[in-house]
């Protein structure tokens, strides 16, 4: 005597298709300005020097590590930070850590890492800890708000029919929160990535040499093709990261 | 009478310190196999008891005993895995299937993988939902009715012998929800679960307690009786006035047809000789005969006007009879059928639709009187 419920289709909604449609359309075009710049425009001995492919993939492998390196840093230490400030008990420290991160976020990125170089020196490890620091409110942030959001009464059924505190959160709070949490991973990511154009400030390394040497040498297709390849980079990380949360994302919701 | 199953022992709440306790020194004992009702005000302390039970509430002190064992103390997951729990929000888990919802609790409980489909579609079967149709859906594919009948197959999955439930259907519409009760009151018939069931409203308790315990604040037992008893003799001014006006009224949800003496009015069946009938009818008090078909079904009202009328045949002068009772139905749905009648009266068949008798307001009035 059941009615039988109109089936919903699951069709994704158009701003999540879009999602997965604008990071590669603008990679697209800037590797086609890029091309552009460097199919067309005068290059003289210097620029093509600046531009020289083994350097250029030394950066563009510097960057990646650096982007890589501090976003898997920020997600190990904010995520499990999330969860336990989320834990009961924890209100106050929950927000004690958002102020202070937040005030390291409105430090511009350039003031935090010369901050650590005055403690730690130059190289690679400075850049990754203050990108590290830079971008950990995003991650932080968004796990408490995703596990926050979880409906309590899910949680209260979990717990009603014997769920462990570690079953709660394994299978219920984190599956539930896992689309915001990676919504501030990919703002994360994207900001390290963009961010470490700055590393060569302190011997770090990365595609801001190209930038760098263009600026001085007053060679703009040099400054160009450093910047968009900075650019296509984060946007490669963003649609990966969209892809990650569309396929990470439990089905039902 | 029967044995006890659940015992809350002097059983207080206390949040924080020096606060009033929310519950304070409860002794409750639920019999195995009743419906015991808690009802109260909001704020009284019945979800807290409630909660209590399986311990997501902890006391903080007194006993709690089930089946005669003391489960204070030890872990409270495994004691939740043994008792059922629904709540008003139904809380099913919206990233996963209608299956795998329904096999939360088997699966924690560790039963291999055939058993668990098989009570899964037994499950989905027994709350009338159609397995073949619901088994990979999700929950938001579900209106708030079937939700709820979800959440009671999850709760009954692994075959609990106690049921908590929680306002279960508080949030859903009338219509629904009035099917949902009466879905569950023949499922416990068959299934005779203890259930502690939590509401604010009256009437639910009422129709679905064996017993009913109402509680004023601090979850302290103002009556705990019987619904009939508490009716009939509310124990003092609080719980008359939470009974509101027209207890009488809500009584007769509990009596049944078939408890009150039926009225026989004069009858006419095919073929109808007119004078006879006619004589029929003014010899007898009532100013109406019913026409009964070739199966003894009451059809029309025939009045003497109707009689009088030879421009028609009897079978179709007179006024339909609409609706019939059944010895089963409450007076309360007899007390609707006779206000709604032409005749003040209302015509009660047996299953098969043949003619028993008459239910009329004098009748209902002599057994409210008889009662008082």
């Amino acid at each position: 005597m059941s009615q039988i419920a109109p089936s919903l289709k699951n069709r994704t909604p158009l701003s999540e298709r879009l999602d997965l449609i604008v990071s590669p359309i603008f990679a697209i075009a800037l590797a086609i300005i890029g091309g552009v710049v460097w199919l067309y425009s005068d290059l003289d001995d210097t620029t093509i020097s600046i531009l020289a492919p083994e350097k250029l993939q030394r950066q563009l492998v510097e960057t990646i590590t650096l982007g890589l390196a501090s976003s898997l840093l920020v997600i190990a230490i904010a995520v499990p930070l999330g969860i336990l400030v989320t834990r009961k008990g924890f209100p106050r420290l929950k927000n004690f850590l958002v102020d202070t991160l937040g005030l390291a976020q409105a430090l511009p990125a350039y003031g935090l890492i010369v901050i650590f170089f005055s403690f730690m020196g130059a190289g690679i490890t400075t850049v990754i800890l203050a990108l590290a620091t830079f971008s950990l409110l995003p991650v932080l942030r968004n796990t408490i708000v995703g596990l926050e959001q979880v409906d309590k009464s899910v949680i209260d059924a979990g717990r009603g029919m014997g769920y462990t505190t570690r079953q709660i959160l394994m299978k219920i709070e984190l599956p539930l929160s896992v689309e915001v949490i990676i919504a501030g991973i990919r703002t994360a990511i994207v900001i390290n990535v963009g961010m470490s154009a700055l590393a060569f400030l302190v011997g770090g390394g990365g595609l801001g040499e190209t930038i760098n040497s263009g600026l001085k040498l007053d060679r703009a297709p040099a400054i160009l093709i450093g910047a968009v390849l900075v650019a296509i980079l984060a946007l490669l990380f963003d649609f990966m990261s969209a892809l990650a949360q569309k396929y990470l994302k439990p089905k039902g919701l | 009478m029967s044995e006890t199953l659940i015992r809350l022992e002097n059983v207080s709440k206390t949040y924080g310190s020096g606060a009033e306790p929310a519950v304070r020194n409860l002794t409750l004992e639920v019999q195995k196999g009743e419906v015991l009702v808690l009802v109260g005000p909001s704020g009284c302390g019945k979800s807290t008891t409630l909660r209590l039970i399986n311990r997501l509430i902890e006391p903080t002190s007194g006993r709690i005993y089930l089946d005669g064992e003391d489960v204070t103390d030890g872990d409270p997951s495994e004691l939740r895995r043994k008792i059922g729990y629904v709540i008003q929000q139904v809380g099913l888990f919206p990233h996963r299937t209608i299956a795998e919802n329904i096999a939360t609790v088997p699966k924690l409980l560790g039963w291999d993988k055939a058993k668990i489909e098989a009570r899964i579609d037994e499950m989905l079967e027994l709350v009338s939902m159609d397995p073949e149709t619901y088994r990979d859906r999700y929950p938001k594919e579900l209106s708030g009715g079937q939700a709820q009948r979800i959440g009671v197959a999850r709760a009954l999955a692994a075959d609990p012998d106690v049921l908590l439930m929680d306002e279960p259907f508080g949030a859903i519409d009338p219509i629904t929800r009035d099917r949902l009760q009466n879905e569950f009151l023949r499922l416990q018939q068959e299934l005779k679960k203890t259930i502690v069931f939590v509401t604010h409203d009256i009437d639910e308790a009422i129709k679905m307690g064996n017993r009913i315990a109402i509680l004023r604040e601090g979850s302290e037992i103002a009556q705990l009786d019987t619904p009939e008893a508490i009716l009939a003799h509310p124990a003092d001014e609080f719980v008359e006035s939470f009974l509101g006006s027209g207890a009488i009224l809500k009584g007769l949800t509990l009596k049944k047809v078939r408890d009150i003496e039926l009225h026989q009015v004069p009858t006419l069946s095919s073929p109808v000789m007119r004078e006879q009938a006619l004589e029929t009818l003014r010899a007898s008090d009532d100013q109406v005969a019913l026409f009964l078909d070739a199966n003894d079904k009451p059809t029309r009202w025939i009045d003497e006007r109707a009689l009088n009328r030879t421009s028609q045949p009897i079978e179709k002068s007179g006024r339909p009879v609409t609706v019939d009772l059944q010895p089963e139905d409450t007076l309360q749905d007899a007390l609707t059928v006779m206000l709604q009648s032409s005749v003040g009266m209302a015509v009660v068949t047996d299953r098969k639709g043949k003619y028993l008798g008459c239910c009329t307001i004098e009748s209902l009035a002599k057994l409210i009187m008889s009662d008082g």
